[in-house]
């Protein structure tokens, strides 16, 4: 399946002036972000520059200070000091989060695991939740594993189920927060493959990542943080192999050079 | 001493009968009302509303700060004085629930907080609401680590129905006791009660074992 091109409409996400802090540390300034629909935007920069902040409020797990995030066709939350639970949570029904350590559920089956939120939240018939969970099991090539628990898993399994777990919440984006991070090395390889296959098939995607020689294939755009700001965004291409800011030269070079 | 080995034959059909028709009635009774009530403590406790955190934090307090012999006779003895009069047996079930509620309010919350916090965001990203997530996700976790500790506050609370005996509720105890009065063989009775008060306390240890390793079975080992 190729990739529409809808660079030149109006954004999916558009992000901007996204201010937060814990407390007297100022952790995010003033974001401004977009992603087309069918693109991939990978954040990437060093540990603490906010990368995983910026995708957790995204998905109303954090709630900034001050800021705006705007989905085409709704919601746009405006925050600030009367932003609504259910502003927040509205958030939440238009993007789905793959975790860095999988956070499936320990007392479920995969199987389970996959269809609580369509069935719990969406309200889905449970058949049809099924069927369609065997089928994005059988993507990622774990349909054998439907009846097993998490803990019977590899981590790269799990990590799969965790995608399968999101596809189904069939969000508009989806949200990576460093999925292969907590990988053992050789296991690294099956998840970023399901990860290339649905940026393939058109998802729309953020993407945290310390993967740079795996941004720089699936992402169309990059974003490079450091110390709560976005430094530089612009094509992945640019952005990866010529960088125009100090700052991103130095950590891409490190990166990709690491000896 | 002389063991009366017939009295020990002839009084065991009543003390049986008064742990069954008496103790276990009533262990059961106030631990599932005492349950009940240790959830809604619990939330309190963990709502991040003062106020209702506050009470719960008092409550338990003064549950676990007085004697249950202490609590009981209030509401039997206490109460009557100020024109409210409760039967024996319902007097001993609101004290032994309210007080059962008071720590096992502390082992759910603290099972509860001990369910790791990227569950509760997992719950949040699959578009659930903080009550949906709490039910389905967090609280069936946090009952797999209180089985343990849950466990040990019933079998207390089996021991504890004794002092119901004091405000002349008819289990157990009490049966051994007018037994003893009667034939003034007071070794013999109560070491029989505290018998079968270990029996029972043995079974419902082989009942915990038996849940602790149902609930483990999606547990890595």
């Amino acid at each position: 399946m190729s990739r529409t091109d809808h660079s030149q409409g109006a954004p999916l996400l558009t992000v901007s002036g996204l201010n937060k802090s814990f407390g007297e540390n100022e952790v995010l300034r003033s974001i401004d972000l977009k992603v087309h629909s069918g693109q991939v935007l990978a954040l990437i920069g060093p540990s603490g520059s906010g990368k995983t902040t910026v995708l957790r409020c995204l998905n109303g797990l954090e709630q900034p200070e001050a800021g705006t995030v705007e989905f085409a066709g709704g919601p746009a939350v405006t925050f600030g000091v009367k932003t609504s639970k259910r502003e927040k949570e509205s958030l939440r029904t238009r993007s789905a989060m793959v975790f860095q350590g999988y956070n499936l559920f320990p007392h479920m089956t995969v199987l389970q695991n996959i269809i609580e939120g369509p069935v719990q939240v969406q309200k889905k018939p449970k058949a049809e939740a099924i069927a369609q969970a065997e089928k994005l099991l059988e993507r990622v090539g774990l349909e054998e594993k439907r009846d097993n628990y998490p803990h019977e898993l590899s981590g790269g399994q799990q990590q799969r189920v965790g995608i399968v777990r999101a596809l189904a919440q069939e969000p508009s984006l989806l949200l990576f927060d460093e999925p292969t991070s907590a990988l053992d090395p050789e296991l690294v390889g099956d998840v970023l493959t399901v990860i290339k296959e649905l940026a393939e098939e058109g998802w729309t995607m953020v993407l945290v990542t310390h993967e740079l020689a795996f941004a720089r294939e699936v992402a169309d755009t990059v974003a490079f943080m450091d110390g709560g700001v976005v430094v530089e965004q612009g094509p992945a291409q640019d952005v990866l192999r010529a960088p125009a800011q100090e700052r991103t030269q130095q950590f891409v070079h490190r990166l990709l050079n690491p000896f | 001493m002389e063991i009366d080995w017939e009295l020990v034959v002839d009084s065991f059909w009543p003390l049986l009968r008064g742990g069954l028709t008496g103790t276990i009635p009533l262990a059961l009774a106030s631990f599932a009302l005492g349950l009940a009530l240790a959830l809604v403590l619990a939330l309190m406790r963990i709502s991040g509303n003062r106020l209702l955190s506050g009470l719960a934090r008092v409550y338990i307090s003064v549950i676990r700060g007085t004697p249950l012999l202490v609590q009981l006779f209030v509401i039997f003895f206490g109460l009557p004085s100020i024109g409210v009069t409760i039967d024996p047996w319902p007097s001993a079930v609101i004290a032994f629930s309210m007080n059962v509620a008071g720590y096992a309010a502390e082992v759910i919350r603290a099972a509860v907080l001990s369910v790791p916090k990227g569950q509760w965001e997992a719950g949040y990203t699959i578009g659930m609401s903080r009550n949906l997530t709490l039910r389905r996700l967090i609280l069936p976790q946090a009952a797999r680590v209180s089985v343990p500790p849950l466990s040990n506050t019933f079998i207390s609370l089996v021991k504890d129905t004794s002092l119901a005996s004091l405000i002349l509720v008819t289990e157990m105890f009490r049966e051994a006791q007018q037994v003893a009065a009667f034939s003034q063989q007071f070794m013999v009775l109560y070491v029989e009660a505290a018998v079968i008060y270990w029996v029972f306390c043995l079974v419902l240890s082989t009942i915990q074992d038996r849940l602790e390793r149902r609930l483990d079975r999606y547990v890595a080992h």
